[in-house]
């Protein structure tokens, strides 16, 4: 079965969805995802959907939940390079998913993770 | 009906030809269809001809109805014909006395013909008169599409036209929106906008409602929408211009505004600067040409 790769980025998860999402690979991703946080103690995961053109309530949630999932765990969600008929579906569908951060592109959420780590950091010093 | 008539009908059309269509454009001319100057005589005189020769065809095949097949061609060139019309202004009537003034004509003919008996001159008329009504509501009916596309058309380039999305400054967006917002317009603003954000990577997107009339829950609704779109694509959007008795309505509805609002777009802009690491400083008047603002980008603090 295919999977997406899960790529370590530093303190960061990096998920690039490049094919058309159907229910078992989402529910694939949300397994994977899950056992790579709590294996690298990672502290943010990037989503970038930017290759993603079909969206449904299933996938909506799917993020939703990882979101969910990794907060519990300590990581913080950012879901990036979202198009805009996709958000307009989303919006359309009723999930304004807004347990998850959102961000225009891969460098901007990552400066979002970046900068919620170094406040860790700080808090741990301080 | 009987293909009897209207056989008899095309002989006659055809070997009177020469009279009828003077007689008809004369007509029409009479009833106004060139004072407005929208079409000349000589484009006139050939929609005419052009229509005889096809109702001829029409007839000469025996069809006594305008559904039938036979008049296929004669009913595209009046719908054709009724389009160009609704776009270039003609009225309603205008447009379908084009059909209505040939009956004179018509019947003219056939009380001068001394071959035809009283009875089938009747029934002949009969003939005409039904088939030239049907042709007459088709104009009619095209007439009015094509004035429904016209008003189409326009509704859409003014909803277009409405919906400007504004670079304020590098990373920010304004929205002002003008007017009544739909849903059909909403669709328009948040794709619109959405786009812009994508184009110019921008952060923060400023939607201005000071040009909205009025605000109802489903307007409310409408933008709260276009606000969740655009920060799923990581844009934060504040909400200005509502004016104090818009406030009061949205709070005696019950609506919910999860999103920073702002009574300006003065205000709104300072907010969205203040967010991307910017300041705007006065310069002390006397050195340089003025009070001219400064914008000091210290990106990072």
């Amino acid at each position: 079965m295919d999977r997406i790769p899960i790529l370590k980025l530093g303190d960061a998860l990096l998920v690039t969805i490049q094919v058309d999402m159907h229910d078992r690979l989402a529910t694939a991703l949300e397994e994977d995802l899950t056992t790579k946080i709590v294996a690298f103690g990672s502290k943010g995961v990037l989503i970038d959907i930017s290759a993603l053109e079909i969206v449904d309530s299933f996938i909506g949630r799917m993020l939703d939940n990882i979101a969910a999932v990794s907060r519990i765990l300590d990581a913080e969600t950012v879901v990036v390079g979202m198009r805009p008929a996709v958000a307009i579906t989303l919006v359309e569908l009723g999930l304004s998913l807004s347990g998850v951060k959102t961000a225009l592109n891969v460098e901007r959420g990552m400066a979002m993770i970046q900068k919620r780590l170094g406040e860790v950091d700080a808090d741990d010093e301080g | 009906m009987s293909a009897h008539e209207t056989t008899t009908l095309a002989t006659m059309v055809s070997d009177h030809e020469k009279a009828i269509l003077p007689e008809w454009v004369e007509l029409q001319k009479r009833a106004g269809s060139l004072q407005t100057g929208r079409i000349t005589e000589a484009e006139l005189t050939a929609q005419s001809a052009e229509f005889l020769k096809l109702l001829r065809a029409g007839l000469a095949k025996g069809a006594g109805e305008a559904a039938n097949a036979a008049y296929t061609p004669a009913r595209e060139f009046l719908a054709n014909l009724s389009r160009s019309r609704a776009m270039q202004g003609f009225s309603p009537s205008e447009t379908a006395a084009f059909v209505f003034s040939l009956k004179q004509p018509l019947f003219n003919t056939l009380n001068r013909d001394k071959a035809l008996s009283p009875a089938d001159v009747a029934k002949a008329t009969v003939t005409v008169t039904v088939l030239l009504d049907e042709l007459g509501l088709l104009t009619f009916e095209t007439f009015q599409k094509g004035r429904e596309e016209v008003i189409l058309r326009q509704h859409r380039e003014i909803s277009e036209l409405s919906t400007p999305v504004v670079r304020l400054w590098e990373g920010i967006l304004a929205l002002p929106i003008i007017g009544t917002l739909d849903s059909a317009r909403t669709q328009v603003v948040m794709e619109n906008l959405l786009q812009h954000i994508v184009d110019d990577g921008a952060e923060i997107a400023i939607i201005d409602i000071t040009g909205v009339p009025t605000v109802d829950t489903l307007t409310a609704q409408h933008l709260l929408k276009t606000v969740s779109a655009a920060r799923l694509m990581g844009a934060d959007c504040i909400i200005s211009g509502i004016r104090p008795q818009i406030a009061q309505t949205i709070v005696h509805l019950g609506v919910e505004l999860n999103v920073i609002s702002k009574a300006t777009l003065a205000d709104a802009f300072a907010v969205a600067l203040r967010r991307t690491n910017r300041t705007v400083t006065k310069i002390k008047s006397g050195a340089g040409e003025g009070a001219k603002p400064k914008f000091a980008a210290d990106k990072g603090e």
